[in-house]
């Protein structure tokens, strides 16, 4: 800062407040409602602080769910969402940085043509070809199952991208010198290159952790069975079912349950969080 | 530990370009040599091409009686100290020196008799568990040379290890690996584009220029000697001085001279030297001051002691065998 | 690239594999399956179906609700992101004055981003429930009638604000970012000739942050395009009349409930382009910030 003028400090420091205000009221109003019965409901406004039955609330939703509104329970929900943002977040940065490695560190024909291949899916979001897409999961028979939700949202290019530029960032001479120490191209890379892109590697992880735990139309579309609800998809299923029987304290103690994963995840790992997200745009 | 010999090496780039041609050098077992040229000559290039790191165009290149052409780095017994020093960031210095051995499979107690030995001569046992990041440069360039003694290699390869250095510390490490290499009497190789470097640690010089071997000699064979105007300009310090020989037309022997040159020591001052230079400016160096000057058009630069006396212009006078005269065409040394 | 490399043939192929493998079966060929089916009619049994050209774009080209729908997603992208980008802008900047409490301001302002689309549609839907929901009743304190229900005005802007709201924490930390890299001499050798605070913004930190603002254009339209489907889906399901039907939103609405396969194909052709373009766009911007 430049001067000193208090006027602005107070002016800055009244803007964040409401800004953190603004950006934290859905929450809180959800929170609340997650507290009350449903009897609370009916007084036509929805109370603004906290009332007695938050723990009845929430074993109930994570023990046994809303039978009337077709999901399973919310711990199962919540066991699938976690499967499947494991094994996307998993599967990407292992064929990415693979795939990255080969692109680097080999010259081999055709090379131009393999990069491309992956370069043109950069921006292309599953739900833009989603009928497709849905059909061919469909021909392989992987609806209902974990590898349906994860496997076809692996391939991304932003991953491997990121990847190259981390290797391209690693000095020639350690190369040089692993080769020189006898280390062949596999032992290069499980010794020297994995180790050195620990940080780049967490950091994604935090990212595409949330990006599988928030997928919502690819699982809404290929789970039928209600053993693979996750839990974002399974939300909008239970409010549509509550439409004419309104468990709203039911509905956003799901939706506090759906948030609390990766919003935790961005607030301990806040420093690996910020690297990921700036690095994976570069 | 083995002899290696450069037999008519050449490197082509993909692009057509020729980065190296024709160079014969024969290194004995237990030599220093030192590649010495200004940068773009090719030296780094031929110090790849014995470490494997580059294809060999053309030529061969024998370690020991083995043609190596077609060997793995890791499988032609060298050892290589890097500029930038290259050591693995995430490995303490004790697994930096380990790390070769183990994958060549040396039995554990050997590697560590092996790193304990290495790091004793080089005084790194202080700092065995430290990560590089944690370490100064000249630390970082023991741990360099450290992972090459412990390989127990047939040759040391450097790639300019100093330059990264101070100038202070440069001259130490110089000094030190001087007498690394006399004591394990390692075949050596080594890049520099500093001439003082190459004249303090060479047995014998090998002075690149364009890709192209213009000389290779003892250091003070090579100073005495330059086979070529290049390499006279290229070594010593102050430069030496290179006039052409249109200004000194008179002087016998001079039918086919393009340049002749003469060292700064070797001009002296007397009162009836038949030289007369103008002095423009004066650097002192302490224990001597160069005097630089013009005489006619050209330029030149000698070196007085630092109590000769001084005038606004010198009268200047030298032996004729101190005189070097190189062809008018090829640049070479004529006899 | 790289000088050093190695020389085998069949490793890097290996090391392709499952990235080129998944990448052709859930990328490339649907992608050209949408393609092919852009210029297929199927029948109303979904049994045969006939080649008809470029019908199924011209059908497009010439219909009402599509031009709609291009329209509904203009407007919505524009007002996410100009939303979005105008308070996270504030917010930055009031952050970046901030010595001590920086890390916990930005603690406070970042989570949003780990809110699922549909999650943030759900909360917002919630709030603005036009029975029980706070919102319409305080608005009903100062005499207006929310019902998004009903509304298509109300619809659109509940949709914005809940898109909006999950996005601010993204382009708060870019714009942070940008602002903290901006060297503090620039503006101090500003303050010594004489520009006061608002002067020196518009002067000097603004037009030095216009690359990341730049930047966050581009990913914001992408996001309001593409990433925002959770939340109408969550919330209005393109309604009411069609009012909040984004072109993504579309696609899937056609393909799947309206089992128009030939149309949602062409459209996500359509989208394709879209996506195509804004690639090219960000990556001439990438190229252009290096030489900057």
């Amino acid at each position: 800062m430049i001067e000193n003028r208090p006027g602005l400090n107070l002016l800055a420091h009244a803007t964040l407040i409401l800004g953190v205000c603004i950006v934290a009221l859905p929450v809180w109003v959800a929170f609340v409602a997650s507290t009350h019965g449903a009897t609370d409901f009916m007084s036509g406004t929805i109370p603004m602080w906290p009332g007695p039955h938050l723990v009845e609330n929430y074993s109930k939703m994570l023990g046994a769910g809303v039978s009337t509104s077709g999901t399973p329970p919310v711990g199962t929900m919540m066991f699938n969402s976690l499967i499947m943002a494991l094994s996307i977040a998993i599967g990407k940065i292992a064929i990415s940085v693979l795939s990255a490695f080969a692109v680097v560190y080999f010259r081999f024909p055709f090379r131009g043509l393999a990069f491309w291949c992956i370069f043109i899916t950069l921006m292309l979001p599953v739900e833009v070809r989603i009928v497709p897409t849905f059909q061919v999961v469909a021909d392989l028979g992987l609806l209902n199952s974990y590898a349906g939700l994860s496997v076809p949202l692996i391939a991304s290019a932003t991953a491997t991208f990121l990847f190259r530029q981390v290797f391209l960032t690693i000095p020639d001479e350690l190369t040089e010198a692993a080769r020189i120490d006898g280390a062949g191209p596999m032992k290069f890379f499980r010794d020297i290159l994995l180790p050195l892109s620990r940080t780049n590697i967490a950091a994604l992880f935090v990212i595409l952790f949330i990006y599988g735990w928030n997928q919502y139309l690819w699982p809404l579309l290929i789970t039928t069975s209600s053993d693979y609800y996750t839990i974002v998809a399974g939300i909008k299923r239970m409010a549509d079912a509550v439409d004419g029987l309104p468990q709203w304290h039911l509905v956003m103690a799901t939706a506090m349950l759906a948030m609390l994963p990766p919003v935790a995840v961005v607030i301990g790992m806040q420093r690996l969080f910020v690297k990921g997200l700036v690095e994976t745009e570069k | 530990m083995a002899s290696i010999t450069l037999d008519n090496l050449g490197k082509i780039y993909s692009g057509g370009t020729r980065a190296v041609g024709g160079v014969n050098i024969d290194i004995k077992d237990g030599e220093f040599i030192v590649l010495v040229g200004p940068s773009g000559c090719g030296k780094s290039t031929l110090l790849r091409m014995v470490a494997g790191l580059e294809s060999i165009s053309e030529g061969e290149v024998r370690i020991g009686d083995r043609v190596v052409n077609n060997v793995e780095p890791a499988d032609r017994d060298i050892a290589m100290v890097f500029q930038n020093y290259a050591l693995y960031p995430h490995m303490s210095v004790r697994q930096n020196l380990a790390y070769g051995l183990k994958n060549r499979k040396t039995p554990k107690d050997e590697i560590e008799k092996r790193v304990a030995q290495a790091s004793e001569i080089l005084q790194i046992e202080s700092f065995l568990d430290r990560r590089p990041a944690a370490l100064s440069g000249g630390q970082r360039q023991r741990v360099a040379m450290g992972r090459a003694i412990v390989r127990e290699p047939a040759a040391f390869l450097f790639d300019e290890p100093l330059s990264n250095l101070d100038a202070k510390l440069r001259v130490a490490m110089r000094l030190e690996i001087k007498e690394l290499q006399k004591r394990l009497r390692t075949t050596s190789l080594y890049v520099t584009h500093d001439q003082l470097e190459a004249m303090t640690l060479a047995d014998r010089l090998v002075v690149l220029n364009g890709g192209q071997v213009e000389q290779i000699g003892t250091p003070l064979e090579v100073y005495r000697t330059p086979a070529s105007a290049f390499v006279a300009s290229f070594i010593g310090s102050p430069a030496m001085n290179l006039i052409s020989s249109s200004a000194v037309a008179h002087l016998p022997g001079t039918a086919h001279a393009g340049q002749i040159g003469i060292r700064p020591e070797d001009l002296t001052v007397t009162p009836d030297g038949p030289i007369l230079m103008n002095v423009l400016a004066v650097e002192e160096l302490g224990a001597q001051r160069l005097v630089h000057g013009k005489t006619g058009g050209e330029r030149l630069t000698i070196t007085l002691p630092s109590d000769a006396l001084l005038s606004d212009s010198l009268n200047l006078s030298y032996r004729p065998e101190a005189l070097h005269l190189f062809h008018k065409d090829t640049g070479k040394r004529i006899a | 690239m790289k000088r050093t490399i190695f020389s085998n043939q069949l490793l890097p192929w290996l090391l392709l594999a499952p990235q080129l493998i998944i990448t052709f079966i859930f990328f490339l060929w649907p992608a050209a399956q949408a393609v092919r089916q852009s210029f297929l009619r199927e029948d109303a049994f979904g049994t045969r179906s006939t080649f008809v050209g470029f019908e199924n774009f011209t059908y497009l080209w010439n219909s009402p609700e599509y031009f709609h729908s291009l329209k509904v997603t203009a407007v919505f992208a524009i007002s996410v992101t100009i939303l979005s980008m105008g308070v996270a802008l504030l917010l930055a900047i009031a952050v970046d004055r901030m010595i001590k409490s920086t890390r916990v301001y930005t603690t406070l302002l970042v989570w949003p981003y780990a809110v699922a689309p549909a999650v943030a549609g759900i909360l917002w839907w919630f709030i603005f429930n036009p029975t029980i929901g706070i919102m319409p009743y305080l608005l009903g304190q100062l005499g207006y009638d929310w019902n998004h229900i009903s509304s298509k005005t109300d619809a659109m802007l509940l949709v914005v604000i809940a898109s909006a709201w999950k996005q601010i924490s993204y382009n708060f930390l870019f714009f942070l970012a940008g602002l903290q890299s901006i060297p503090g001499s620039l503006r101090e050798a500003a303050a010594i000739d004489g520009a006061g605070p608002v002067r020196r913004f518009f002067d000097i930190t603004f037009p030095l942050l216009s690359p990341t603002t730049f930047f966050l254009l581009v990913v914001n339209i992408v996001y309001a395009m593409f990433d925002t489907f959770g939340v109408i889906d969550a919330t209005t399901e393109g309604g009411p009349a069609q009012a909040t039907n984004i072109m993504v939103y579309k696609v899937y609405f056609d393909g799947f409930i309206g089992q128009n396969i030939g149309s949602s194909a062409a459209q996500s052709v359509v989208l394709m382009m879209l996506v195509l373009m804004l690639t090219v766009v960000q990556f001439r911007f990438v190229e252009k910030k290096v030489a900057y």
